[in-house]
């Protein structure tokens, strides 16, 4: 186990590098100088130089990547003073030190992406539990259809009609505002609450119906068969043998999709007004801003690759096959 | 008096996509407590529905059972599925014949065998693994006190067929269905486990139906044999009696399309004409008439007007007349 570990993370860090380098590249081949955002109205040739070299723009490509990364693990001083480690620079745009800015934002987004994961697991997983167990009934049908319903919504029309009705409608809810868990627990919840049931709406359709098959499939195989025969209940034959057996693909798929679910969660950011990562990401990129930029795609890699070993780890806890392996 | 498993008149239908299957038509069987009897067919002649249905795990929203499937005096068919669950792997349990799909991959051994045992005998889960180990010791895994915590795929076949049985005989059943526990076995093997089985059939006194398309594994393991075809009994003897003298027409394909040691290595093998026939519409009268090649020999339309009855005790669901066969048998 400590080996695999070892080994993904050292993967890890190379994915993580490589995504940064063609960032930063991808970055200067824009058809923009970053210089004249700072310049101001009356900018002439001169200033513009003056801009370009505190900025250290004015040295070759390579050399400012090396800059940067060795900025994150060391700290880098500039003109204005030391920025200490991790140092990502000071945004081009409003002269703040990127990393405060991404330290304020970054929470929102997680608390988003992981809640709304938590809850379209718990829902849609146990919904298709539900209707594989009540397969060809009632509830079944009712569950397949509004799965399919689900599948042909989109988050920015949820989250809409979810404002309409929740917020302005009915006046049941608050405008969705994100509040640090720290300080107040119950408004960070309760100001969450519809970006994660808009987030999760569609993840919940597929969880489902995943889950519904996948248990469907388990409960014909032989080791169900074979649970059976040996006298076990009902409930120990559908918990004990098919849903563990349903377990592992179902942390497979939820791997594979961790990177929607980060997408998921700026498309809801932006749904809702909510400052997190994306709105960051997307103000960095049309505003040529190349320290938040990267900053953003760094911590937003990071993250996913993180999750992405901690769902490979919980499969190999899952599957002795893949631990002993 | 009745016999300790006595099935009486047995019909299995299920529905399917393409209409109503009879799998199972008109089945009567006993097997005495201490018994083996070995029920012998090609693939889809009804064995294995047959003895899923006495265990009760068919699929109940598909399948449809009528008759009587007694044991020791109590009819399975119409118990609720608390009382069966309450039978399953305690007084009557199943070895299924792909030991690598039949046990759970995210279970030990030692879990799996344990399982019915706390669930049935409200064991601890301290003595359970005891009775584990003792249970794999008994089907002969060497170092059984380690190999309790292996996973099945730790596992080589045999022994995995070996834990297998040791599960299912953790309870010390009176009724033992073994499902082709053979047939995914190399030879050498299957000859190990049928002793066993042997081995433990002696110290328990437990009845043994074995299911299995190996006319060998039949002659050297079974008391009594049955000979299903086409979701019927065709013929029922002691295994001595239907393999020196089989008297159905069926039979003596199966008997014919079997190698033997004592046979010239040249003699080709005579393979019976055809293939089972459909179960969604199985051809009236006998069912083995459109592959049988003794229609002829009958005279008239009986084959394929009127059904052939199996008499009680020793004999064959045929129109000929018997002895018709002699000299057919090698």
């Amino acid at each position: 186990m400590l080996r695999f570990l070892a080994r993904r993370t050292l993967g890890a860090l190379v994915i993580i590098l490589l995504i940064s380098a063609i960032t930063f590249f991808l970055f200067f081949a824009l058809p923009s100088e970053p210089a004249l955002m700072s310049c101001g109205k009356n900018c002439t040739a001169d200033s513009l130089a003056v801009i370009n070299k505190n900025l250290g723009l004015d040295r070759p490509v390579p050399v400012q990547y090396w800059h940067y990364m060795a900025g994150i693990f060391t700290g880098r001083d500039f003109s204005a003073g030391h920025c200490p480690a991790p140092c990502f620079g000071y945004s081009f745009a409003n002269q703040q030190p990127v990393w405060d800015t991404i330290v304020d934002r970054f929470p929102t987004t997680l608390s988003i992406a992981l809640g709304g994961a938590t809850v379209f697991l718990v829902v849609g997983v146990g919904v298709g539990m539900l209707a594989a167990a009540f397969r060809g009934t009632w509830i079944d049908k009712l569950f397949s259809s509004l799965a399919l319903l689900g599948n042909a919504l989109q988050i920015y029309f949820v989250g809409v009609v979810a404002l309409a009705v929740l917020v302005s409608g009915l006046h049941w809810m608050d405008n969705p505002a994100y509040y640090p868990i720290t300080e107040d627990p119950v408004k960070w919840f309760t100001g969450m609450l519809i970006p994660w049931l808009v987030l999760s709406v569609i993840f919940i359709a597929s969880y489902s119906r995943m889950t519904r098959s996948l248990m469907i499939e388990q409960l014909s195989e032989d080791h169900v068969r074979t649970a059976r025969a040996k006298g076990l209940g009902r409930s120990a034959v559908f918990f004990r043998y098919a849903w563990r057996g349903a377990l592992a693909p179902i942390v497979t798929i939820f791997g594979i999709d961790l990177g929607s679910l980060f997408s998921g969660a700026i498309i809801t950011e932006f749904t809702f007004s909510l400052h997190g990562l994306g709105r960051l990401a997307v103000s960095s990129v049309t505003g040529t801003d190349l320290p938040m930029l990267m900053a953003v795609m760094l911590v937003g890699c990071t993250a996913i690759v993180l999750a992405n070993i901690v769902v490979d780890a919980a499969y190999a806890l899952i599957d002795p096959r893949v631990r002993l392996a | 008096m009745t016999a300790f498993l006595s099935v009486r008149d047995l019909s299995v239908r299920f529905a399917t996509e393409d209409g109503v299957v009879r799998a199972v038509d008109g089945l009567s069987f006993d097997v005495e407590r201490g018994r083996t009897l070995g029920i012998v067919g090609e693939s889809g002649s009804g064995k294995s529905v047959t003895n899923l249905s006495v265990l009760g795990l068919h699929d109940r929203r598909t399948t449809e059972i009528e008759g009587r499937i007694l044991l020791d005096g109590q009819d399975l068919t119409t118990a609720p599925e608390s009382v069966l669950e309450k039978l399953r792997g305690n007084r009557m349990a199943m070895i299924f014949q792909d030991s690598l799909t039949a046990l759970s991959p995210y279970y030990t051994v030692g879990r799996q065998i344990a399982e019915p045992f706390r669930k049935h005998t409200g064991a601890s889960r301290r003595e359970a693994r005891l009775r584990a180990v003792e249970m794999l010791e008994k089907v002969g895994i060497p170092n059984a006190a380690l190999r309790v915590d292996d996973y099945p795929h730790q596992f080589s076949g045999g022994m995995r067929q070996r834990a297998m049985i040791a599960m299912a005989l953790v309870c010390d059943p009176e009724l033992l269905i073994a499902d082709e526990p053979t047939t995914a076995l190399d030879v050498t093997v299957q000859a190990q486990i049928l002793d066993l089985l042997k081995d433990l059939q002696q110290q328990t006194g437990s009845a043994i139906v074995l299911i299995t398309h190996d006319l060998g594994v039949v002659a050297g393991t079974a008391d009594d044999v049955l000979v299903m075809y086409a979701g019927r009994a065709v013929e029922r003897g002691t295994a001595r009696e239907v393999l020196r003298s089989p008297r159905h027409p069926y039979t003596w394909g199966l008997l014919g399309s079997m190698a033997r040691l004592t046979s010239p290595v040249d003699e080709p093998l005579t393979p019976i004409p055809g293939s089972p026939p459909s179960l969604l519409d199985p051809p009236p009268g006998c069912p083995f008439h459109p592959r049988c090649a003794y229609v002829a020999r009958v005279g008239g339309d009986r084959c394929r007007t009127e059904r052939p009855e199996l008499p009680e005790g020793r004999g064959a669901a045929c129109h000929l007349p018997d002895g018709a066969g002699k000299g057919r048998t090698r």
